[in-house]
């Protein structure tokens, strides 16, 4: 699970936001998942700095609030960009070379998956399965897809954002 | 009286109280039933599989530690299935261990290697591959190693539960599980408090104390220099398990013979300096009665305790005594008042000392620790690894002569002795302090309302009109829940103990490591403990303010208790820390 890359930029008004959750819900038994959730909702992501807050809210350990954000996968560590890429590695893609091109793509950008560029403009994830198998291998920006890439397309696309 | 519920294991009849498990059961009816996770009160989680067992009618096989027995129910512990199972789940954790047995120093006291070796496991079924070693050494005091790690959760259940810490935790999931800290940051950057007890309940060696052995050897091959050495109260009563004695079997007298054997040139007593710290603590806590000051008093005999408070109740700094531990103490007046005595320069003088804490490591190396301008203690090892020590040194332990330890650094009342178990401080303590302030002998030494292994002991003493309450607390979970009545005004002290270590030094991080299926059966704490409490109570000295050796000291050398020159020598400050970093 990688680390936060981009600074911690959050604001008075998304600390209140979060207190006030923990407020009204942080006695409840189990409050530290829907606490996470919320956590995210607001932030869009789990920073030191926002586990440390639910830490601090929860009266928990940290160590236990990381354990559980590194548990389930809906949780994300690092700040998602602004344009968020996903490259299928679903099983036609995969077949297609989406391998390569999720490289290509790590290479432009010189971050992983999962990862963020410092300016905050684009983030990596991978996911399975779009249900475009005939364009494979396929990518999303956001909501435009690009479908049949081969890695040398992928320098211009990413020169549209 | 609880229901009690009948049942069979392996056919035979037992009678145990509603809610026990079938372990517990198992237990009473004399069988054993492997374990590997569980640790009674610690950690019931049913993880390791190991535990598995036959009920008659039950869809499944169950977990023994966690299962619950019911009326009439048919256990069985041992069938070919079961064996089967549990020398396959012993290939499959060991498949994911990195396993150098030869040369690991958990081997022969490695819960995972007895059971293997039981279950004639065959190591290589699975052949694991590509372990390499994952470790984390930042700490000053131990050293984790998780590719050794069964993911067992006894060392983060240990940090939480008991010692209200919970510095570590299990990160991630599935086969990437592991545990660290949060955000997998070395341990050295969280506000652990270097107890040392997840080590003592490590089952294998993915926690190991950090071995100081080599600065020992390397000291004494120096001829510049004057070595000299003193075990802790509690070390007496435990070295011997080292050795395959009891638990609980005093050897005093063979620990000063084999120091002595290792060619130490001073073999000291941290008793001594146990029965210093109570003179100057009582006095401390004397004037702060009279004169006004924090109350209650707090204990800093415990530098896990010390580096607790610092860092979660920095509030209660100013009622921890200033009083340096026995360990620092003792270092401090062997750099200054036995340098002086015997015409030495401290910067040629090495001081180790031997403790039951891995806590100790830390402490020596705190600022305010350096009397004479150079550092107190030199090197502070544990039990174990001055076992170490004596076995490599070719000392035949067992059938060494009783001898004593130095006289000039080397005499210590009983009240010094029980230093080492949860109460012993504030019975040492009450003891001078009483006559003080009465001015009497008093006529029965044994304060038992401060003795045993209970979470929280008070009691109200009566010192010549003086109303003095108390209170004694081993383990942080029950510091945390005192300190907290304290501020919230529901709870008055004027005196209080506070050990780190669940029953003390005793049951230190420095200690000689306990299989789990003896913690689960055994009252570690109090068996040893009970040595200690033995020894004191066969001794003809039995109160701190009487050793002629502290008598000595202030009258030619420090002046009055308390005094100008003892507080620059024997006392020290503390820091408030922060349990997070600032961001």
């Amino acid at each position: 699970m990688s680390k936060s890359t981009v600074p911690f930029a959050g604001t008075q008004e998304q600390k209140v936001e979060l207190q006030n959750y923990i407020q009204e819900h942080g006695s409840e038994p189990g409050a530290l998942l829907p606490t996470l959730q919320k956590a995210q909702d607001i932030y869009g992501y789990l920073p030191i700095e926002v586990q440390e807050m639910v830490a601090l809210g929860l009266n928990i350990p940290l160590s236990e609030v990381y354990g559980v954000a590194t548990f389930y996968a809906q949780f994300s560590l690092s700040a998602r960009g602004k344009y968020k890429i996903s490259v299928c590695l679903g099983t036609a893609c995969y077949v297609k070379g989406a391998g390569e091109i999720l490289e290509r793509v790590m290479d432009e950008l010189g971050i992983g998956y999962g990862e963020c560029t410092p300016d905050g403009k684009f983030s990596i994830e991978e996911c399975r399965c779009l249900g475009a198998c005939g364009l494979a291998p396929v990518m999303t920006i956001n909501s435009e897809v690009y479908g049949r890439l081969t890695p040398d397309m992928i320098p211009d696309i990413l020169a549209k954002y | 009286m609880a229901d009690m519920i009948k049942l069979t294991i392996n056919s035979i009849p037992v009678e145990v109280p509603q809610g026990s498990t079938i372990l517990d059961a198992s237990v009473k009816a004399g069988i054993r039933i492997p374990t590997l996770c569980f640790l009674k009160e610690v950690n019931e989680i049913g993880a390791c599989r190991m535990c598995l067992v036959e009920v008659k009618g039950a869809r499944g096989l169950m977990a023994a530690c966690v299962a619950p027995v019911s009326e009439g129910m048919e256990v069985c512990t041992n069938s070919e299935k079961l064996r089967e199972y549990r020398k396959m789940t012993l290939e499959l954790i060991l498949s994911n261990h990195r396993a150098e047995c030869t040369t690991c120093s958990r081997s022969t006291n490695c819960e995972l290697q007895t059971l293997a070796v039981e279950y004639s496991v065959d190591d290589k079924y699975f052949s694991p591959s590509g372990l390499e070693p994952d470790i984390d050494d930042s700490a000053i005091h131990l050293i984790r190693d998780n590719s050794k790690c069964i993911l067992c959760r006894r060392c983060v259940s240990v940090c939480r539960k008991d010692q209200h810490v919970g510095v570590i935790g299990a990160i991630s999931r599935g086969f990437n599980t592991h545990i660290g800290s949060a955000f997998d940051m070395p341990l050295s950057s969280t506000s652990c408090i270097n107890c040392g007890q997840c080590v003592q309940v490590c089952p294998t060696a993915a926690l190991t104390v950090r071995d100081d052995t080599d600065k020992v050897w390397a000291a004494l091959a120096d001829e510049t220099k004057h070595v000299v050495v003193a075990p802790a109260p509690s070390v007496r009563v435990q070295l011997g398990e080292c050795f395959g004695m009891p638990m609980g079997t005093n050897v005093e007298g063979k620990l000063a013979a084999s120091l002595r054997r290792m060619g130490f040139d001073g073999i000291f007593d941290v008793d001594t300096a146990a029965d210093m710290t109570i003179v100057e603590e009582g006095t401390e806590l004397l004037n702060r009665l009279k004169e006004g000051g924090a109350l209650p008093l707090i204990t800093s005999c415990s530098p896990g305790w010390v580096k607790f408070c610092e860092h979660y109740y920095p509030e209660f700094l100013p009622n921890v005594s200033s009083c340096k531990s026995p360990q620092q103490m003792f270092g401090a007046l062997t750099k200054t008042y036995y340098a002086d005595k015997m015409g030495l320069d401290p910067k040629d003088i090495f001081v180790v000392s031997v403790m039951p804490c891995t806590a100790k490591k830390f402490e020596r190396t705190r600022d305010d620790q350096s009397a004479s301008g150079y550092p107190d203690i030199d090197v502070a090892i544990t039990t174990p690894e001055l076992a170490n020590m004596i076995k490599r040194s070719g000392i035949v332990f067992e059938e060494l002569p009783d001898e004593t330890f130095d006289p000039i650094f080397g005499i210590a009342s009983g009240a010094g002795h029980i230093f080492g178990a949860t109460g012993g401080v504030m019975e040492a303590a009450l003891r001078t302090v009483a006559e003080i302030v009465t001015g009497k002998p008093l006529e029965k030494l044994e304060f038992h309302e401060v003795r045993g292994t209970e979470a929280i002991k008070e009691a109200e003493f009566d010192l010549a009109g003086t109303k003095v309450r108390v209170a004694v607390v081993s383990g942080l979970e029950n510091a945390t829940k005192l300190l907290n009545s304290v501020k919230e005004g529901k709870a008055h002290y004027d005196f209080v103990e506070v050990m780190a270590c669940p029953g003390g030094c005793v049951n230190g991080g420095g200690q000689p490591n306990v299989p789990g299926y003896i913690q689960n059966t055994k009252d570690v704490k109090a068996i040893r403990a009970s040595a200690l409490y033995g020894e004191d109570a066969k001794m003809g000295l039995r109160k701190s303010h009487e050793n002629p050796v502290i008598k000595e000291i202030y009258e030619t050398y420090l002046g009055e208790p308390g005094g100008h020159k003892a507080h620059d020598i024997l006392h020290t400050k503390y820091v408030a820390r922060k349990i997070y970093e600032d961001r």
